[in-house]
């Protein structure tokens, strides 16, 4: 497998701290969203949609378009302000999140905003949406995989037995074309998730039911692309992709807490939030400016 | 009488009519959906041989799923298949599709606009000895307050075939209603069938009263108004197979006629689709209207035709709404809606 370039892998991050920026900036505005997931998964989703995934912002129905589902449909501030970066639609739109009338509702419709795949939100059932897809490229092509159905979930969310149906489904049927990304950050409204309803050993329980299992640091671009090539290559089973994320990732004040789950900052956390996203923890961003 | 232009089987108030369970013209219907259509697909929870899916599976063994007993799972990988271009139909018992699945098919079906076919079997009481636990009596209620969602409840096993067949060629999610035990034949492959369309299946000179039945009830609603027409009292019999969207230009038509309504159905009355005739009327057109449904309880064990009269479903309970109605009319007034003070 090949590694990333030390060039491509900058491009990478400073991308990743600018959505996280377009984040904070949309949630202050908005008033009401999710935080912490939203930046945990900054770098999943620029991983996702600047390198790996197969799509085209110009042409979000082109029907050869890999299928990317968010069934943790909360941290979909995350997925809209990246799709604005890679060009679906203008960055400026974000201010209008939740606001009556946007194309960005607060959990995400299918219908409002093109490249949105499935409408999502009440938890449990976006792994069930993309094994349909996936069964669905089966029927057509057979085991010849010309694209890839990927599934965002939340660690939290696998609490709803609605997952186990479909990971029970996606192992049975042996669909090499599904690659599901878990966001373990450990976190859900009501705590930690070992203290909510534990979660552990959970590399294993997805490997009993026949899934392809990696761990990964979340926040490592060489770990993420390689674990979703490696997915990708893996013929006959659906894989899963555990990504160690910390909630709230580059804004230290936010970083690992639960009360950051579903509440957005305040005007003042917010401006302290970028501040730190473009000096202190933008780090990274002004060592390659 | 029967009329004629809606060739309804000849040999209806025969001793002999035939029988056949509702579930069967669902089976033979998918079975010609999939050989029309390619992007027919089916999914089941365990149940294939008795939702009659097994007909489908057997001649297109890669279109078909089998889910194991998931329902929640069943309802949102069919969202996945119709997303991708597939004309889903996914069948399981309606106490467990819609019932245990309802927030799926509300938010990975309707919400989300694919084309899923959902199809209840053993709907009613009339599933009979597997008791109140199975006994589906809510879910017309539960599938027509989904915006968006078409909900259909064949009379007979032919008008379940015809409702398959064309709900595979429309792109709305569409909820079927189907019951287990045999039922009278009451149509023919020559009554016509439309989504949508109510039928008038019985009409008499001077009505006084509008029957409106959906699923087999319908046959006691005929055979009901058979008898007051050897009585010389008129009826009108509409067979309201499609309970949303409404058919309420043809409603109206019938009800104007008598100025009285009692509706019928196997199923609770709060929320069914005698409710759904009273939304209506309520609004535009009020007259005098009585509910022959379950009033609020749950089923039970037994044989299908004493559950039917327990529930107060049955021709008595049919005949009684009738005269309750035509009863109330003489202390109101013949002339609630005369034709001169109608506002529609």
């Amino acid at each position: 497998m090949l590694s990333l370039s030390d060039q491509q892998i900058k491009n990478l991050e400073l991308k990743a701290n600018d959505i996280r920026g377009s984040i904070i900036e949309m949630l202050m505005e908005a008033g009401s969203g999710h935080t912490a997931g939203s930046l945990g998964m900054a770098d999943v989703f620029t991983a996702l949609y600047f390198h790996s995934l197969k799509h085209n912002p110009h042409d979000p129905f082109w029907d050869e378009r890999d299928r990317f589902v968010l069934s943790n449909g909360h941290i979909c501030p995350v997925l809209y302000a990246t799709m604005a970066h890679v060009g679906y639609f203008p960055v400026q739109e974000l201010f209008t999140l939740r606001k009556f009338g946007s194309r960005l509702q607060g959990h995400p419709h299918r219908e409002w905003l093109p490249g949105i795949e499935t409408s999502s939100g009440p938890l449990g059932s976006g792994l069930s949406q993309a094994v349909g897809m996936a069964l669905a490229d089966r029927i057509d092509k057979g085991e010849l995989w010309k694209r890839f159905i990927y599934c965002s979930l939340g660690d939290g969310e696998l609490d709803e037995g609605q997952n186990w149906e479909a990971i029970m489904l996606g192992g049975k049927e042996k669909l090499g074309n599904l690659i599901a990304i878990v966001d373990r950050n450990k976190i859900q409204i009501d705590g930690f998730t070992e203290d909510v309803m534990p979660l552990e050993p959970l590399s294993k329980k997805w490997e009993s039911f026949n899934w392809h299992v990696q761990e990964i640091d979340g926040h490592n671009f060489n770990e993420i692309i390689g674990a979703i090539d490696e997915a990708k290559a893996v013929q006959n089973q659906p894989s899963v992709i555990i990504a160690r994320t910390i909630p709230g990732k580059g804004v230290p004040m936010f970083e690992g807490k639960p009360e950051w789950h579903g509440k957005p900052p305040s005007k003042e956390e917010g401006e302290k939030a970028l501040e730190m996203l473009r000096t202190l923890g933008g780090r990274i961003k002004s060592e390659h400016q | 009488m029967i009329k004629s232009d809606q060739k309804l089987n000849p040999k209806i108030f025969d001793k002999d009519c035939e029988q056949k369970p509702i579930r069967t013209g669902f089976g033979q219907g998918l079975l010609l959906a999939g050989e029309q259509n390619e992007n027919v697909v089916g999914l089941c929870a365990d149940l294939t041989e008795s939702t009659q899916m097994h007909l489908f599976r057997d001649k297109f063994p890669k279109r078909f799923i089998e889910m194991g007993i998931a329902e929640q799972n069943l309802a949102s990988v069919a969202s996945g298949l119709a997303a991708m271009g597939k004309i889903p139909f996914m069948t399981s018992y309606a106490i467990f599709s819609p019932g245990r699945n309802w927030e799926q098919i509300r938010t990975t079906i309707c919400y989300n606009d694919v084309p899923v076919k959902i199809i209840g079997s053993h709907a009613g009481v009339s599933v009979g000895p597997d008791g109140g636990s199975h006994q589906a009596i809510e879910d017309i209620t539960l599938t027509r307050v989904i915006p968006r969602m078409v909900v259909i409840s064949p009379c007979d096993a032919i008008e379940a075939k015809k409702a398959t067949l064309e709900a595979s060629k429309t792109k709305e999610p569409t909820y079927i209603r189907l019951a287990r035990e045999k039922t009278p034949i009451i149509t023919t492959e020559e009554t016509p069938f439309e989504i949508g369309k109510a039928q008038i299946f019985f009409e008499e000179k001077n009505p006084k009263v509008t029957i409106i039945a959906t699923g087999a009830l319908v046959y006691k609603a005929l055979v009901v108004a058979e008898e007051y027409r050897h009585k010389g009292v008129g009826m009108i019999v509409v067979n309201l197979s499609t309970i949303k969207p409404l058919d309420t230009e043809t409603i109206l038509e019938a009800v104007k006629k008598t100025g009285r309504v009692v509706t019928v159905e196997e199923h609770q009355i709060a929320g069914g689709m005698g409710s759904a005739v009273a939304e209506f009327l309520a609004e535009n057109y009020p007259v005098p209207f009585h509910f022959v449904g379950i009033r609020d309880k749950f089923g039970q064990s037994g044989k299908s035709e004493e559950l039917i009269e327990y529930y107060g479903l049955g021709e008595k309970d049919i005949k009684k709404a009738i005269d309750k109605i035509l009863d109330t009319n003489k202390i109101i007034g013949e002339n609630l809606h005369a034709e001169e003070e109608l506002v529609v």
